[in-house]
This record gives C-alpha cells, sequence and structure tokens, in this order.
C-alpha cells in the first residue's frame, strides 16, 4: 500500500490530513507575487535555504582558493607567484632582478585568516546550518513555513551584510584583517601592531556582528519553530536525528553567539574608545601605552566559550543529515535512535564546559585545565556511541551506494580520524607540545572541516532533488566524492607528521627553522593535492548550478522512498509545502523493512498492534 | 591573451565535464537503470574496499617512513626530563586509538561493501540493542578514564609549584615583534623588576627598574647570541610579552607557553642533553650524515651542525615565523663559568649614565674594590715611573661632597680607606689634596669652596690615622679646568678632588 505513490496530492494527507485552515488565507500568493518578494526578499523557507546554500557555495569557492594561493607559498616557495599579480596587485611583490613574485607574508596571513573566518562562519555555519535548517524544519515537522518568516528572511539578508562587508575589506589597500581568524588581541586590537588589525580588522568586527544578528534570528526561528509548529502526531520523539541536530545547533548558537558578541564589543571598545578590557603593560611601535589592567586572556575565554560550541554548531547539523541519509540509503532504521539524541544533548552540554581546552597554553592557571581536560574527554563517549551507531546502521543493510550514502561514509571516516586525534590534543599534558602545531590543523579540518563538508555534499546530493526538482548526477557525484576523499586525506594525513616533528601552523615560511625545514617535499605534496581537491570542487560547483536547470528530472514525489514528510509535499514546491490539509504524523520516521514493507512514511496510519515510536 | 587561453580551457573542460555526465544518464536510461545501478554498486562496492585496504596501508606505512623524523620516534628523542613523560603518554594514547581507528575503519568500509544492494535481499531491521550499545558505552568511557588519570598525572607533574628551597635557575624570556630577549640572575640568583613604563628602546628595551638592587646584575642576551642553559638543573622560565602575544615554544624539550603582554606565565622543566650529546645521537642515522650544506659536500655534517631552537608558537602578527633564537645546552660548570664572565646589563650599559638612580648614591662592590686596584696602580706607576711619563695628579674619583658643601658623603669614606691604606703601604709618600671646582657660581667663592673641601679631605684622612706631615691640602677653584665648563659633561669632570704627589 505505501509503495503506492499518488502523482500529484496524497490522498491519505487530503482525506485523513490535519486541516489548519490554510486555504483560507491568501497572504501568500500577495506576498510572493513579485520577482523581488520572491525570489530576492523571500520569506519562504524553501528559497531562503536555497539562498543561504548558494551564497556559501559562492564563499567556499573564495575561501578554497585563498588556501590554493596561501598553500603555493608554503608547497612551492621557490616558484614564482608572478602570474597571480593580475588578480593580487602589490601583494606579490615581484623582484625586480629576478622577475620572481612573492606573496607578501602580511598577505599570507590576511590569505590565511580570511580562509579560517569564511570557511568557519560564512560557509561551515551559515552555508551548512542556515541551509538544511531552512530547508528541512518546517518540511520534516510538517509545517507551513517557520515560526517568523519575516525573522528569517532578515536572518538571511544580515548574512548577505555580513559578506558584503568582509568582501569589501579584502580590497582595503592595507589589506584585511591578518591576526588569525581567532582575533586575540592585543594583536587584533591594536593598529600598530599589523596593518591587517586597522580598516580591516574594523571591518571583520562590523561584519561578524552582523553576522552574529544573523545567527540568532536564525536560531530563535529553528528552536519557536521545532517547539511550537510541529504538526499533529509529531511528538519531540517522533522527529527525525536532522531536526534534533538543528534543533540542539540553535540552542547551541543562541547562548554562544552573544557570548562572542560582548567578547567583540568589548574588543571594539578597546579599539575605538581607549578602554583597557584586554590591554595591559603594551609597549608598541616605541611608546608605552596608558591603557593597563586588562586582559588578553579574558577575550579568549570569551572567544572560545562561543568558539568550542561553534564547532559543534557546524558538526552537529552534519551529524544529522548524515544519520537521516545512512538510514535511508541502508533501508535500515538509525541504530540507537534515542541513544543518538541523547548523544546530541551531551555533546551539546558538554561544549559549554571545554571552551579552555584551546587555552591549556595561553597562560591560564595550569590547575583549571584539570577540569578541562576531564570535560573534554568525556566527550569522546557520546562522539563514540554516535560512531558505533552509524557503524551498525550500515550493518545488514541494503545499501545504495549512490553519492549521498558515499558522502555519508566519508563523513564517518573523517569524523573517527578527526575525532581520535581529539584525544590526544584534549589531554593537557601532550598539547604541550601538540598546541598550534600542523597537528592541530589536521585534527580541526578533518574533524570539523572535510567531515563537515562531507555531511553537507552528503546533504546536498540527497535533497538536491526536494530543492530543485532534479537530481544532480550522479556519476560527476561519484567522481567528486572520490577525487575528495582522496585529496583531503593526502592533505591533511601528512600535517599529522609535521605536526608530530613540531612544526608550528602560521608560518610564512620554515627555512628560517632547522627543525622546521625537512618537509619541503611533504609540503609540496599537500599543495598539489589541495590544488586538485580545489579543482574537484569545481567539479561539483558546474554539476550544481547545471543541474539546477537540466539535471534529470524528478518524476516521483519520494525517490528515495525516504520515511520524513519532506516527500510527501507536491514535486513543485507551494508556498505552505502542502496544498491542502498537513500530513498528520503517526510513528517513528525510521521504520524501513520493519515487516513486510520496505519502508513505511510518518505519515501512514498504524495497523493495529503496530507502536508509532521506538 | 595567457588568460583567455586559460578561461577557454576551464570551460572546455566543464563542458566535457557535463557531457561525460549526460552520457552516463544517456547509457543508464538506454540499458535500463536497474542494470545501471547494479554495476554501479557492485564498483562502488570495490572501491570501498580498495580504498580502505590503500588508506589503512599507506597510514602504517607512511608512519614508519617518517618515523625518524617525529619527535620521540627517531634520534630527536626528548631533550627535557618531562618530555619523556609527554612522550609515552602520546605513545599510550596511539595505541589506544589506533586500535579503534583500524577497527572501526575496517568495519565502516567492509559493511559499505558487503551489504550493498542486491536485488533479492532484504534489510535487516536492527534498531537498537541495549547490550551492545552499552558495550560500546562503556568501554570507550573506561579507555578515556585510564587515558584521563594518566595525563592528568603526568601534566600536575609538568607545573609543580616551586618554592624557595627548590634550587632552581629563573631566567626570563621577553617576546617582542619579531624576536625574543632573554635575562639572566646574576650572583645573586635573582630577576630585579620591571615595568613596561621604564622601557626605552636606547638604553633599557626590557624596561628593567634599576631601582631594585636583584636587577643590577642581570645579565641580558640580546641579539642572536646563544642562550645558554645549564645540563641536569631545574629551570623556570619566566615568560613574558612587550607588545602582542607571543609562545615560548622550545621543540626539542616540549617546552611551550604562551607570553602574555601584563600577565607574566612561566615553564618548569629540566634539559638532560648537552647540545653536543644530542649531535652524538644524531650522528648514528644516515639522514644526519649528509653535509648541512648541499653546495658544501666535504663541510660540516647535519649532525655536526645540530642546535637545538627557540621558536614562537602564537601568531603575532607578520614576522611570526622569524623569532629563531638559538639555545645550547652545557654542563652545569660551562654555564656557572660563561655566566660569572658575562657582564651585568647595568654595568655596561646603565651605571652612571643619567638614568642611573645610584649614581652618586651608590658603590657597588665590584666598583670598590676595581677602584682600590685602580687607585693602587696609578699611585704605583708614578712611583716606578722612570721614564717621566707617569702623571702625578691622581683624581680621587670616588670622593664626593654634598651639593655647594664641604661635607664629605658617606660613600667617600671607600676611596679614602684605601688612600689611608695605600699611604702606610708607601711610607715615603707625600701628598697634596686639592680641590676643583666648575666656573658656576662666583669664583672668589668656588676657590673658598675647594679650599674647605681639600680640607676635609685631608681631616678625614687625619682621622683614620694619617701623619699629617705628609699631607698637605690647598684649592684652585675654577682656574684649573680638565675641560671645558661649557657642557654640562665637562663642567662634571672639572668639579673634582686629586691628589698630586710631592715626594716618593
Amino acid at each position: 500500500m505505501a509503495n503506492v505513490i499518488i502523482q500529484e496530492e496524497d490522498v491519505l494527507i487530503k482525506e485523513q490530513g490535519y486541516d489548519d485552515h490554510f486555504h483560507e488565507h491568501h497572504h501568500g500568493d500577495k506576498y510572493q507575487a513579485g520577482f523581488i518578494f520572491h525570489y530576492i526578499f523571500s520569506m519562504d523557507h524553501k528559497i531562503i535555504a536555497r539562498q543561504f546554500l548558494i551564497t556559501g557555495i559562492i564563499w567556499a569557492i573564495i575561501g578554497a582558493a585563498m588556501s590554493v594561493i596561501f598553500r603555493m607559498q608554503l608547497g612551492f616557495p621557490e616558484e614564482s607567484l608572478a602570474w597571480i599579480k593580475p588578480f593580487l596587485g602589490k601583494w606579490i611583490v615581484v623582484d625586480p632582478a629576478t622577475g620572481i613574485g612573492k606573496l607578501a607574508p602580511e598577505f599570507y596571513y590576511a590569505l590565511v585568516t580570511m580562509h579560517g573566518t569564511i570557511i568557519v562562519f560564512f560557509v561551515l555555519t551559515a552555508g551548512l546550518s542556515g541551509t538544511f535548517s531552512n530547508l528541512l524544519i518546517p518540511f520534516q515537522l510538517g509545517s507551513r513555513d517557520m515560526a517568523s518568516p519575516f525573522l528569517n528572511m532578515l536572518s538571511y539578508w544580515f548574512f548577505f551584510l555580513a559578506g558584503v562587508v568582509m568582501f569589501y575589506s579584502l580590497f582595503l589597500s592595507t589589506g584585511p584583517f591578518s591576526g588569525g581568524w581567532v582575533a586575540y588581541p592585543p594583536l587584533s586590537a591594536l593598529p600598530q601592531a599589523s596593518s591587517g588589525s586597522g580598516s580591516g580588522m574594523t571591518l571583520w568586527l562590523v561584519s561578524l556582528t552582523l553576522f552574529v544578528v544573523s545567527v540568532l534570528l536564525g536560531g530563535i526561528n529553528y528552536i519557536t519553530t521545532i517547539l511550537n509548529l510541529r504538526t499533529k502526531g509529531m511528538t519531540l520523539w517522533r522527529m527525525p536525528l536532522t531536526i534534533w541536530a538543528f534543533f540542539v545547533t540553535a540552542i547551541l548558537a543562541l547562548l554562544s553567539f552573544p557570548v562572542l558578541a560582548s567578547g567583540f564589543f568589548m574588543l571594539i571598545f578597546d579599539r575605538s574608545l581607549g578602554t583597557s578590557f584586554f590591554l595591559s603593560d603594551i609597549f608598541i611601535a616605541g611608546q608605552a601605552l596608558d591603557r593597563v589592567g586588562g586582559s588578553p586572556i579574558l577575550y579568549q575565554h570569551l572567544f572560545w566559550f562561543l568558539g568550542h560550541p561553534e564547532v559543534y554548531i557546524i558538526i552537529l547539523p552534519a551529524m544529522g543529515l548524515v544519520s537521516e541519509v545512512l538510514s535511508v540509503h541502508s533501508r535500515k532504521p538509525i541504530f540507537g535512535y534515542r541513544a543518538m539524541v541523547y548523544s546530541i544533548m551531551a555533546i551539546g552540554f558538554l561544549s559549554f564546559i571545554v571552551w579552555a581546552h584551546h587555552m591549556f597554553m595561553s597562560g591560564v592557571n595550569p590547575f583549571i585545565s584539570n577540569f578541562f581536560v576531564v570535560f573534554t574527554l568525556i566527550i569522546a563517549v557520546p562522539s563514540a556511541v554516535k560512531v558505533f551507531n552509524w557503524i551498525t546502521t550500515l550493518y545488514g543493510g541494503n545499501i545504495r551506494l549512490n553519492t549521498p550514502l558515499l558522502f555519508s561514509i566519508g563523513f564517518v571516516s573523517m569524523f573517527i580520524s578527526g575525532g581520535l586525534t581529539g584525544i590526544f590534543l584534549g589531554n593537557s599534558a601532550i598539547d604541550i607540545q601538540m598546541h598550534d602545531t600542523y597537528f592541530v590543523v589536521a585534527h580541526f579540518h578533518i574533524v570539523m572541516g572535510v567531515a563537515a563538508f562531507f555531511g553537507m555534499f552528503a546533504g546536498i546530493y540527497h535533497w538536491y532533488p526536494r530543492m530543485y526538482g532534479r537530481f544532480m548526477n550522479e556519476t560527476l557525484g561519484k567522481i567528486h566524492f572520490w577525487g575528495t576523499i582522496i585529496c583531503a586525506y593526502a592533505i591533511f594525513w601528512p600535517m599529522h607528521y609535521i605536526g608530530m616533528a613540531g612544526v608550528p601552523r602560521r608560518y610564512y615560511s620554515f627555512d628560517t627553522f632547522e627543525a622546521f625545514k625537512h618537509f619541503n617535499d611533504l609540503n609540496k605534496f599537500i599543495t598539489i593535492f589541495a590544488i586538485i581537491a580545489f579543482f574537484v570542487q569545481l567539479l561539483f560547483v558546474i554539476n550544481f548550478f547545471y543541474s539546477i536547470w537540466y539535471g534529470r528530472k524528478m518524476k516521483t514525489k519520494n525517490p528515495w522512498k525516504a520515511n520524513t514528510l519532506e516527500w510527501t509535499a507536491p514535486i513543485e514546491p507551494v508556498h505552505g509545502n502542502w496544498p491542502g490539509n498537513l500530513p498528520v504524523v503517526h510513528r517513528w520516521p525510521y521504520d524501513y523493512n520493519k515487516d513486510e514493507r520496505e519502508f513505511v512514511q510518518q505519515h501512514i496510519p498504524l495497523k493495529e498492534g503496530e507502536i508509532g515510536d521506538h | 591573451m595567457t588568460y583567455l587561453i586559460t578561461f577557454a580551457i576551464i570551460f572546455l573542460l566543464a563542458v566535457i565535464v557535463i557531457q561525460i555526465g549526460k552520457l552516463t544518464e544517456l547509457a543508464a536510461s538506454i540499458r535500463g537503470e536497474e542494470v545501471v545501478d547494479r554495476s554501479s554498486t557492485n564498483t562502488q562496492g570495490i572501491a570501498l574496499i580498495v580504498f580502505m585496504i590503500v588508506f589503512l596501508v599507506g597510514c602504517v606505512w607512511s608512519t614508519l617512513y617518517y618515523k625518524n623524523q617525529m619527535l620521540g620516534y627517531g634520534p630527536l628523542t626528548s631533550a627535557s626530563a618531562h618530555g619523556f613523560e609527554l612522550d609515552s603518554l602520546f605513545n599510550v594514547t596511539l595505541f589506544f586509538t589506533g586500535i579503534v581507528f583500524v577497527i572501526t575503519h575496517v568495519l565502516l568500509f567492509w559493511y559499505g561493501y558487503k551489504y550493498r544492494q542486491t536485488s533479492g535481499r532484504k534489510a535487516i531491521f536492527f534498531a537498537h540493542d541495549t547490550k551492545l550499545e552499552m558495550i560500546w558505552t562503556v568501554v570507550p568511557a573506561v579507555v578515556m578514564t585510564y587515558l584521563v588519570a594518566n595525563g592528568l598525572i603526568t601534566w600536575n607533574n609538568i607545573f609543580p609549584t616551586l618554592t624557595e628551597d627548590d634550587n632552581y635557575l629563573e631566567i626570563e624570556a621577553t617576546g617582542y615583534q619579531f624576536a625574543w630577549d632573554i635575562r639572566y640572575p646574576g650572583a645573586d640568583g635573582k630577576l630585579g623588576n620591571k615595568d613596561f613604563r621604564l622601557i626605552d628602546l636606547a638604553s633599557n628595551s626590557l624596561g628593567i627598574d634599576w631601582s631594585d638592587e636583584a636587577s643590577v646584575d642581570d645579565v641580558v642576551l640580546g641579539g642572536t647570541d646563544k642562550i645558554l642553559l645549564p645540563k641536569d638543573s631545574l629551570i623556570k622560565v619566566r615568560i613574558t610579552a612587550k607588545d602582542v602575544l607571543h609562545n615560548f615554544y622550545l621543540p626539542h624539550f616540549r617546552v611551550k607557553m604562551d607570553a602574555v603582554p601584563g600577565i607574566p606565565t612561566s615553564f618548569i622543566f629540566t634539559p638532560v642533553k648537552t647540545t653536543q650529546e644530542f649531535r652524538e645521537q644524531l650522528r648514528a642515522y644516515p639522514e644526519w650524515q649528509t653535509p648541512a650544506d648541499p653546495a658544501d659536500p666535504t663541510g660540516p655534517k647535519k649532525w655536526e651542525t645540530f642546535e637545538y631552537e627557540l621558536a614562537c608558537a602564537e601568531l603575532c602578527g607578520n614576522g611570526h615565523y622569524s623569532m629563531r633564537r638559538i639555545v645550547e645546552v652545557v654542563t652545569r660548570e660551562e654555564f656557572d663559568t660563561w655566566l660569572a664572565g658575562q657582564k651585568s646589563f647595568y654595568t655596561t650599559n646603565i651605571r652612571n649614565t643619567s638614568t642611573d638612580p645610584y649614581k652618586g648614591t651608590k658603590l657597588f662592590d665590584y666598583e670598590i674594590k676595581a677602584r682600590s686596584r685602580e687607585l693602587k696602580s696609578d699611585i704605583s706607576s708614578y712611583l716606578k715611573d722612570t721614564t717621566g711619563t707617569a702623571s702625578r695628579n691622581i683624581q680621587l674619583k670616588h670622593v664626593f661632597f654634598e651639593t655647594a658643601s664641604a661635607t664629605l658623603s658617606d660613600l667617600s669614606r671607600h676611596e679614602l680607606e684605601n688612600l689611608n691604606k695605600l699611604l702606610k703601604e708607601f711610607p715615603a709618600l707625600k701628598i697634596e689634596l686639592s680641590g676643583h671646582t666648575d666656573n658656576v657660581g662666583d669664583a672668589v667663592s668656588n676657590l673658598e669652596l675647594s679650599k674647605r673641601r681639600a680640607e676635609s679631605v685631608r681631616t678625614f684622612l687625619l682621622q683614620l690615622g694619617a701623619d699629617p706631615a705628609r699631607l698637605s691640602y690647598n684649592g684652585y677653584g675654577q682656574n684649573q679646568p680638565l675641560e671645558s665648563n661649557d657642557t654640562e659633561e665637562g663642567r662634571e669632570k672639572n668639579r673634582r678632588t686629586e691628589l698630586r704627589i710631592i715626594s716618593k
């Protein structure tokens, strides 16, 4: 019965759905009539999701291109970069005698800083959580839209504005901010300390403050929608893991971003109003500043109070997406649904009491580190539970090895590899040697950079038909997957070795030090794979945009034979998601191969004696 | 034009890529999606297994390949006592995580292959299993407890609380854009206070407070001098920064700590191998036997030129990557000899300049001793002189008076006691004590003052028991300037007390 798919309208929803008298409102048509309100200042969650995604993709290309440029400096320091002078102008310093162009150190640091800021905030926070929270929360909960479509629209446009300001800062004559994405004062507070700490830093702060506004507007909306706008029968324990992940993510964001904002405000005061929150005992550019009593370490506490939850803000949505994709394409329920939910909650809670593990070597009292080591390493337990549950979800499945599933496997692999190195770094004693080396770079790129991208790709390939009514090309998708996983490991795995040799991160050149200059070959290797990885991603970009217009059309509503509600809505998206009644939910979303039926969608009523919850 | 061609090539590639994609879709519709899906699933399944094998083998192979360059596995074992604990903790963690890494990866990719879609099979319904879930919650929890306990014990050993009774050498490292200055305590074993407001780039770049007597014998190593450390001695590095954050990082010693403006931090460690011993350790490895400079194949080998290094590990601006200092570990005896031979910063740069708080108010032991040797040699060289070149006028450099008065300051005691001793040593010596002034004020009263000052010197010597018959005195006022009275330095030189040898 459930395998019978009715094209235009779901009879079940029409007849037994929940009538919220939606048809009596005609505001949708009024507000979505013109091009501007339909596509630009849209309040429809489906459009906003796509806006977040496409903006995220554009930023990802910029952020990745930056990494390719600074990797060329690290991998091929002898080679001339004069050929990119037309793009970078004065930041490529050409030696008039030899004609060899070099990347200026200040721009190297600006690139490193911008790469981090852009990827962490604009791509993996806005691009990932913004896209899928917007797309899936109303769809999977059976809601018409977000609780406040207007705030939702503002959320995107604040993000857009943040992007405009950051983009503008790239073209300043003194360069964009160059003091690392963490922006530690005094380097970030004093324009005398570095050219990027002038206007570049001002714009960086403005941009990220706007970004915080965007995140808060989005977050409050996600939470409200999840708590208030679930359709009839959709209890919390019947929500897909995606929604659980977005829910905890939004709570984390709502609690932690304001703390970052307070840190930013203090930094702005220190920069412009002469306060000394973060400054003390400083002699710079030939003079002693009359700024005493502040503590640079205070900023680090405020920053990492966001910064640590932030990495979970990035990875939790990816975990949610992967859980769903693994389940759907393995044709099996996610293993240990409740354990998964409790793990998400545990990780979310613990993420607030581990921030100082970024600061073991920053001059905080070593005694304090004891607590943070304990809490940090406790996170390994819920993380391990999740990994084992994902693997067990594959066990005994009938797995479709398509692009979304491959990316999910890639995600789990990356999460294991990067998570395990976290056990080294979370132990403060080992961190003495590993802190701020390439070991850390390898760790966080694998566990929250590449892994989150894999989750995002899995999500994009899986929900692309839901977004555009067409499929992305599978062959290109598979080439994309294999190219990406091979390159990702080729780039980041060797960095463990470089880090274990003690090479510090954020070095423009390794030649100054005897101890750090032995890795020329490895650095070349990494750079070559970084360049290949970049071009492999262009494959994805081409596939993405080409498929919007020319991809294989989605002919049935539920191409993956999935259980969640977004696949019950019409192929051609409509305002309010379902044309008539809303679907009523009778069961959890993971009834795959439970009895004779291959899958049972959430709105299918229970048979006699069947239980809806698990 | 080059760009045009590049763009054209990129565009063409994009077209090709899209065509490949379309082709496969076309093929799928011709051959039937089922067939294509099945063959694709098989290909992907095999690819997963191949990837897993290549990846895991690659991990092991590359680890072995780079073993000798990574800290702890080859010749680069720890150069400090605590580093060994840290390295062993790393290895214990590597052992457990390595097991988990291999098992989970084998299962992940193996399941992906084994349970790939086949048309006849149906997935099992396996939603949860309390026993299994308990196992994989409890086992990681136990392992983590072990690692945490181990880690915390190590951590707290590395950061002990030192008391006055502990015998340690405290040195200070100050980071600034983009270099390090290192300060050693002198004979007193104490570092003097410093204050960033006292920093003067020309004369006191660390802002050392000279009014703290502990700072007077401190040795400052700027520039590119090697930082010497004694082997087998407990060293506490006080770490400070002048401008922005830096990080005091000694990779070979497993030492790392931020330098924070306004908040001094520290790290305590014990070097266990001298630079020479570490070089011997490297010598056994062929990769260290190659010439240090490839252009000079007969020159020193790599192991011979090895040096410990100090680096910065906290982004501090454009020159972050260049804050290198060489560290050399020597035996305690060599270190003590070296340190004793270093001139204190105060002595060489500050003493008797305008920023010296002790100028005219304090004489240090070493100065009194040096001055006493100097006076003796001045007098005896005149006494032994046969060529007539030695001067009979000898300045009493350490005789001072209160301003505009003939009262001797307390400091003059040392010089005059010394002079008294010399008078006893050379019993034939007869001298005239003479007072001189600069040209400030009235010439008559200057003359008068100079006379009275010379007299009070004589009086003091008489009180010490000198023979009045051998001592005469006179005042010359401003009449015999040594240098021009037009500058302050000149006037300072002209205000003086001299002795003139009348007969040997």
